[in-house]
């Protein structure tokens, strides 16, 4: 599109790029003043830490294999955010990405270590769960009207409970987590393509190309098609959707299957490479459907964004494990992620801010006020009200 | 040196790019009825929410009974005496007339409120001005027009001297404007001043003293109105000369589009129906007219008719094919169009370009998708030029330009553009000119009287007695959800419509 026409501050890709990168230095700062606050000897070390992840490391072969173990974690980050930023378009807070990732594990690891299928039946088959727990509540809230938040929410404990129980099944004698793939059925793993040797993992898999591209596809499905146009077109305004005769349940329904079949192949796509085996007792959803949330947003709610934004996360989140525990508390990592993942997500509010900014430098030869009572208003033009949405949980 | 209540002196007030009031002088005489002329976006709301303490002014000043003053926000212009009754009241549906009235400023002893006090106030402030209200009824069970004095009362409650009308007129029945002039003249001799925010040229003929003109932002002039004619303020108002009657030939009725028998609709908020069984056909080559008070069915006949809700009880049948049933887009596909009563809610995705925009209602078709589900882009955009070229709609970018950011006119031409251009059967038009200025008013009856004169249906849903005397070919009027009368545009009068549309009137179920 022509983009000479409007000023750099006032595009919206520079918006958006600007109020990402404002909130990743906030949450830095926030973090960093909470470790100021504990020790203020460690917060340098602490913060740097954080930021450095692998890097800490001096020999470039133990780098390489820790920047490794941060893109497998990526992996099904940037699926998730995938997931939620797909519902957002079409209108829908995902909050049930969650539950689709535990369904998507519960469903891969079953299929690999009980049933002895190959990778690509579990990946499939996380996949068809994560789409058919979408869809549910999909369903629920076309035909009976139930909040997507509020199923999704439910979902994603019955969901987590369910598949404790099925893996169960499937766990070490001595311990509550699954058998390792590679000891029980080494055709479940994902095949590595060479991808190993390069980055000096074993966990380094199919994956990683795999989460590169399903972004492409899902931006080109969003921009490109006439699915895209009737999904973004009931999202942003079911009315005008219904008026023009799409069929908004449908809609609803299939966003909600595509975006559950994203987060669960997320899980699919990190169980199946065996970097890490399901703790058949947790008693919390895995944060990875939430954090997607974030990095949704802190990715501009762009696919594409998306694969720099989870990285980001995921790289501060393992940076957090450097952080020296005889100055503070094991938990501080997880809270220091947690401010900075938390502040991400006010990406939408920034970009706000900087509109009305933009629009009182720019100027807009139609921007009337929104003014005044009454029918002034209805000749006006208003202002974007993006965030309205559904926003932050 | 004159008595002014209020003088706005060169007040101007800019918004990013708009200056909404460019260098305005409003003098308001003690005692005078003042009304305030211009089309919609003209600066008249900007400049009342000025007095009002909405906005703050750039630049100019504002004074009151001749010493400066600065208004900051609505209390303040409480203060000073001024009140305003709005276009949209400001009611508490749930309450009482009278609690209405003390809202804000209740008169208590210790946490009681003390009502009886007020309630004797309220009595005879309504005796005084000709208000007539009953203090304990709900408002959600009261006219508009009593509604509307309980806003007036509200402002003498508080014992204001200047009042503030914006357009008091849109929502009444003719007999409750002339009853709403008198109670602005018996206001105006008792000392009030008055401020009457109008576009309507007969009103302001009728009860004003003198009127200002506003056009586009800037002040035009102010007359006094015994020595002036509606059409020199039409003039003053647009710029120029604009014929009022709308150009047609004598309609020549063919055979039946639209069949409607006993169609009832549900209503959401009430358990009544929201129309109560209408009977009517709409034929080819003719402008048939629903005219109604706001609220009294009108937009769930329509909805029951385009689909937008399901029909409980009748038929529809379309060019002879039953569709009482049928989705909306199979209805679309038969031939029906729509213009909907909210063009942002219904008629456009805000957030889309022009062009895909102007696809919505076709986008599915072969031309504009490949087989395998890609947009063809090209195609779009090569339609949307055209059909923004042959409309003439207006916009910053053309078919890149986001519809939200384009004026209400312009947005409004796209949803007719793409309407028409589906080469309906029956085009349904509601309030297809509400909230334009006279320029595209013109522009659009007159795509309703082409679409006629090309043999197609047309369904015209209007508030406006104006448009509906003048585009219509024929007129049903609805009320309370039944269609109380049929009338000849040309030998029916306003007053007796008027009769109809407020019940007053009714003859058996119409056509």
């Amino acid at each position: 599109m022509n983009k000479e026409k409007t000023p750099l501050l006032g595009r919206n890709s520079t918006q958006t790029l600007l109020s990402s990168l404002i909130c990743i230095l906030l949450g830095l700062m926030v973090g960093y003043i909470v470790l100021l606050l504990i020790n203020p000897r460690g917060a340098n070390g602490a913060i740097m830490a954080i930021l450095k992840n692998f890097m800490t490391y001096s020999k470039p072969n133990a780098q390489l294999k820790y920047f490794a173990n941060t893109l497998v974690k990526t992996v099904p980050l940037i699926l998730c955010s995938l997931s939620v930023l797909f519902a957002y378009k079409v209108g829908l807070f995902n909050i049930g990405a969650a539950g689709q990732y535990v369904v998507g594990a519960g469903a891969s690891l079953y299929l690999a270590l009980k049933l002895n299928m190959p990778w690509y039946v579990c990946l499939v088959a996380a996949v068809l769960a994560g789409a058919l727990l979408g869809a549910l509540s999909g369903v629920l809230n076309a035909y009976r009207n139930v909040n997507v938040v509020i199923s999704c929410i439910m979902l994603n404990w019955i969901s987590l409970y369910a598949v404790n129980t099925m893996l169960a099944q499937v766990k070490e004698a001595t311990s509550p987590y699954t058998l390792p793939i590679k000891g029980v059925n080494p055709s479940a793993l994902l095949p590595t393509l060479g991808l190993d040797k390069l980055f000096n993992s074993q966990y380094v898999t199919i994956a990683l190309p795999l989460a590169i591209l399903i972004p492409i596809l899902i931006w080109v499905l969003l921009e490109k098609t006439k699915l895209g146009y009737e999904l973004k077109a009931t999202g942003f305004n079911s009315h005008a959707a219904k008026y023009a005769g799409m069929k908004e349940k449908r809609n609803i329904i299939l966003t909600m299957a595509i975006s559950g079949g994203l987060a669960a192949m997320g899980a699919g796509l990190f169980y199946l490479t065996g970097f890490e085996q399901w703790q058949t007792t947790q008693s919390s959803v895995p944060a990875m459907g939430f954090n997607g949330i974030a990095a949704g947003f802190l990715g501009g709610l762009s696919p594409i964004g998306a694969i720099f934004s989870s990285y980001f996360i995921q790289h501060i989140t393992n940076g957090g494990a450097y952080v020296d525990k005889t100055m503070y508390s094991a938990q501080i990592s997880d809270l220091i992620t947690s401010l900075i993942i938390y502040l991400c997500a006010f990406v939408l509010f920034f970009k706000q801010l900087m509109g009305k900014g933009a629009a009182f430098t720019a100027g807009n030869a139609n921007a009337e006020p929104a003014a005044a009572p009454q029918p002034v208003a209805e000749d006006t033009p208003q202002e974007d009200d993006e965030t309205g949405k559904g926003g932050e949980a | 040196m004159e008595n002014y209540a209020v003088e706005m002196l060169h007040i101007t007030k800019r918004f990013p790019g708009i200056i909404a009031n460019d260098d305005i002088t409003l003098q308001l005489k003690k005692g005078e009825i003042h009304a305030l002329l211009g089309e919609n976006g003209a600066g008249k709301s900007t400049l009342m929410s000025v007095l009002f303490g909405l906005y703050q002014p750039e630049e100019g000043e504002i004074h009151v009974e001749g010493r400066k003053v600065d208004i900051r926000d609505p209390n303040d212009a409480n203060a000073l005496g001024i009140g305003m009754v709005h276009q949209h009241f400001k009611l508490v549906e749930c309450f009482s007339v009278l609690d209405n009235i003390i809202l804000g400023v209740e008169p208590t002893n210790g946490p009681f409120l003390q009502k009886e006090e007020a309630r004797q106030k309220v009595l005879e402030l309504s005796e005084k001005y000709g208000l007539q209200v009953d203090p304990d009824a709900l408002i959600e069970d009261i006219t508009v027009g009593m509604q509307q004095r309980t806003e007036i009362l509200k402002m003498l409650y508080r014992e204001n001297d200047i009042l503030i009308f914006d357009e008091p007129t849109a929502v009444l029945t003719p007999q409750e404007i002339q009853e709403l002039m008198q109670i602005m003249k018996n206001l105006a001799a008792e000392g009030k001043s008055i401020l009457f925010i109008s576009h309507k040229l007969a009103e302001i003929m009728e009860v004003s003293d003198r009127c200002s003109v506003l056009r586009k932002g800037k002040y035009i002039g102010t007359v006094e109105t015994k020595n002036t004619t509606a059409e020199e303020l039409s003039a003053m108002m647009v710029g120029r000369h604009v014929s009022f009657a709308v150009e047609k030939g004598p309609a020549k009725p063919g055979e039946v589009i639209l069949d409607v028998k006993g169609m009832k609709v549900a209503s959401k908020h009430h358990k009544n129906d929201a129309v109560k069984g209408v009977t009517f056909r709409v034929r080819a080559g003719e402008i048939l007219c629903i005219a109604g008070i706001d609220g009294n069915g009108q937009s769930e006949l329509v909805y029951g008719l385009t689909g937008l809700e399901p029909v409980k009880e009748g038929t529809i049948t379309l060019c002879g094919k039953d569709i009482t049933a049928a989705p909306i887009r199979q209805r679309s596909l038969d031939g029906m169009s729509h213009i909907p009563e909210d063009r942002h809610k219904h008629g456009l995705v805000l957030d889309y370009t022009l062009e895909d925009n102007m696809v919505l209602q076709r986008y599915f078709e072969p031309q504009f998708v490949s087989k395998s589900g890609f947009l063809k882009r090209g195609a779009i955009r090569e339609y949307a030029s055209q059909l923004i070229e042959q409309y003439d709609v207006r916009s910053g970018q053309g078919p890149i330009t986001m519809a939200r950011s384009m004026s209400g006119g312009n947005q409004q031409k796209a949803i007719i553009a793409r309407e028409i251009d589906k080469d309906p059967q029956l085009l349904v038009a509601v309030q297809p000119t509400r909230g334009l200025d006279v320029g595209a008013i013109e522009y659009i009856h007159k795509q309703l009287v082409a679409q006629r004169d090309a043999g197609r249906g047309v369904l015209l849903v209007s508030l406006e007695l104006d448009e509906v005397m003048n585009v219509s070919d024929r007129i049903l009027v609805i009320y309370e959800g039944e269609i109380v009368g049929e009338f000849d545009p040309k030998t029916v009068t306003v007053e007796e419509l008027g009769l109809y549309m407020a019940g007053a009137k009714r003859e058996g179920d119409g056509a």
